[in-house]
């Protein structure tokens, strides 16, 4: 592994990276079992410098920003180092978003460059959003066929220039990125990302789980999530590593590519482990009695001698089948994005496959805390990574209250919104809104959200502001969506729901009409970000002086009612 | 060649059978990740009936979005 204390920019580390470990390959690429490509380090950079140069000679300067909206993919990596390579910022998008969604951030985060895929380009560039972001000067398409058409942007294949490129070094409190941590109807949450916090945040998770030449990563989370940005890409190249990525993430495809690639780690978010989970239950249930008595019996011999840490040896020995199923070289699993039910984690762990469950936020970098595995303990996040202070602010008799964080993984701030910097990051303290305490032996419990969001199982975080447009112009006096746990606080990380309050008109009956205009609003949103249930509340809204609903005022009016009693679900 | 209808139907009666859902309940404009109860995993699941059913292969960036039987018949019989 690099040392990380020599560098001062993401770019600088890479530099020294592709230099280091020339022959080892850093990228595989398969397609539906299908090997398409591996990528060497010295391929990497070949490709990248080429593309690099012709940004530059393009005008892209230091400082500029350039947005990366693709799926896993080698050519992702290869533009985000181009981009550094010339000082850039790096603004990584979510390729699910609508495309008025992506020309808002793409407006919002002033990007002059936007790199992506033909087939998100054939459905981002056809938006009348696009009139909007006129700051978007350059495209570049990936995988365009030959006579289609590119709507002004240009083949990524053709962006390379002759010449070596210059490389611009940056400071460590430069902007690296600007990550998006959350949708676009309300506010968006830019998140700027300095140099230093990936620096730091590298440093602290390699400490404990440590990358080298020959680890495969299989990379499954979207590259623009902070945690596969960080372990699927600048983890794995500042210890020559190699990251594989595959074209389509059907189940029957990322399990054969486990054992085809002999995956060291993985990351997922819960959903995806609760489904490799009945997956494998399912073949438990299906062994014959005897056979699956044995299985029992090594499981428990199993759970027994890693109780105070795991012993992957003896464990792939004992479970072979099982660990064979995962390629035989899984060092662990991360799970990130979101909760994870502690049966869930202890299920694996008891079959001798570590589970690295964590807690961390795009405002903190990576991972804030996470379990060391010494011993395993399902019921927590773990303890705090090195150089993190976490704090629990104001503390309730039982010692829960709010997460706070303070470490050189926190971000500088929110993208244009100081109030909300302000607001968010207090005396140096990023307040995460998410409820917890310590127990004794200094792990971290997480119970609950003080903030007007939920996190899905997959690990996308729904702000309810981001979904009120939606109910635009419904018949009605005035609305508020809020996340049910902000109203009922329930001690619980699972099961979070958005409900719809309305206030209806002078008169007006909440019919079934309107029950059913809600209902077809609804449907329009993608199945994570939708309402659970309305609340019709007879008073008028609280207001700020410029007409605004006082989301927490209202949201303790609605606290007092019993949400069985007021809440129809829909 | 088929019909959109025809695609359409065939669908329908794959994602019954794949998801166990009672006979008739499904329709063209249902969601599908409401009505069946599945999550972005079991879609993808059932994409990989329909390639081998259809003998088509459907990227999965085509549905990207997708969430109602009748826009995925659309993808679907594009591709026949």
């Amino acid at each position: 592994m690099l040392d990380l204390s020599k560098y001062s920019c993401i770019g600088e580390a890479v530099r020294d990276a592709v230099e280091t470990w020339p022959r080892e390959v850093c990228l595989y690429e398969s397609d539906r079992g299908q090997e398409k490509e591996r990528i060497t380090y010295r391929e990497f950079k070949e490709r990248a410098l080429p593309l690099a140069k012709w940004l530059q000679d393009a005008g892209f300067r230091v400082g500029d920003r350039a947005s990366i909206i693709m799926t896993n993919q080698s050519k992702w990596l290869i533009s985000a180092y181009a981009i550094f390579y010339c000082g850039g910022t790096l603004v990584p998008l979510d390729y699910k978003l609508k495309p008025e969604e992506q020309w808002a951030l793409l407006r919002h985060s002033d990007a002059s460059v936007l790199i992506t895929e033909f087939p998100i380009w054939r459905q981002v560039s056809v938006s009348a959003a696009r009139a909007d972001a006129p700051n978007v000067k350059t495209v570049l398409v990936t995988e365009a066929p030959e006579k289609a058409d590119l709507a002004e942007a240009t083949r990524w294949e053709y962006a390379k220039a002759n010449g070596q490129p210059r490389f611009v070094n940056r400071r460590r409190s430069d902007l690296a990125c600007v990550v998006y941590s959350s949708g676009t109807g309300g506010t968006p949450k830019g998140c700027m990302m300095t140099h230093e916090n990936y620096l730091e945040q590298c440093v602290a998770l390699t400490s404990l789980y440590p990358f080298w030449p020959g680890v495969k990563y299989l990379s499954i989370l979207p590259t623009n999530h902070a945690i596969d940005f960080m372990v699927g890409f600048f983890g794995p190249f500042i210890c020559g590593a190699a990251v594989v990525h595959l074209r389509t993430l059907r189940p029957e495809y990322v399990r054969e590519a486990f054992t085809k690639y002999q995956i060291t780690y993985v990351s997922v978010v819960p959903l995806v482990l609760k489904n490799l989970q009945k997956g494998l239950q399912t073949r438990f249930e299906e062994l014959p009695a005897t056979k699956r008595r044995v299985f029992e019996w090594l499981r428990r011999i199993n759970k027994e001698l890693t109780r105070s840490r795991p012993v992957l040896p003896l464990s792939r020995l004992l479970l072979k089948q099982v660990h064979a199923a995962f390629g035989g070289k899984l060092e662990a699993i991360i799970v990130g994005g979101a909760f994870t039910e502690p049966q869930v984690l202890q299920f694996f762990y008891d079959l001798g496959i570590p589970v690295a469950n964590g807690y961390g936020l795009t405002e903190a970098g990576t991972a804030v805390t996470v379990n060391d595995l010494r011993p395993f303990r399902a019921d927590t996040v773990g303890k705090p990574l090195p150089g993190m202070e976490v704090q629990i602010v104001n503390p309730d008799p039982d010692g829960i209250g709010q997460v706070a964080v303070k470490s050189k993984t926190v971000m500088a701030g929110y993208l244009n919104e100081a109030e909300l910097t302000e607001q968010t990051i207090v005396n140096g303290w990023l307040m995460t809104g998410d409820m917890g305490r310590f127990d004794a032996t200094g792990h971290l419990q997480l119970l609950g959200r003080k903030k007007n969001m939920i996190v899905t199982e997959e690990g996308k975080n729904v702000y309810a502001e981001d979904v009120e447009q939606v109910f635009e112009g419904l018949p009605v006096k005035e609305y508020c969506v809020f996340a049910a746990n902000y109203i009922w606080p329930s001690r619980s990380m699972t099961g979070e729901q958005l409900v719809l309050v309305i206030h209806l008109e002078p008169g007006k009956a909440f019919t079934n009409e309107l029950k059913e205009e809600i209902v077809a609003r609804n449907s329009g949103l993608v199945n994570y970000k939708r309402i659970h249930g309305v609340v019709a509340y007879p008073e008028d809204f609280p207001l700020t002086a410029s007409m605004k609903i006082i989301r927490a005022a209202l949201a303790q009016r609605l606290g007092k009612l019993r949400r069985e009693q007021v809440m129809v679900p829909l | 060649m088929r019909t959109l209808e025809q695609t359409t139907q065939e669908i329908l009666e794959l994602a019954t059978k794949h998801f166990k859902a009672a006979p008739g309940s499904l329709n063209a404009s249902d969601d599908f990740y409401r009505k069946l109860g599945i999550d972005s995993l079991q879609a993808l699941e059932l994409l990989s009936r329909l390639e081998n059913h259809f003998h088509i292969e459907l990227p999965d960036y085509e549905v990207q979005g997708v969430s109602d039987f009748k826009t995925l018949a659309e993808r679907v019989q594009a591709r026949l």
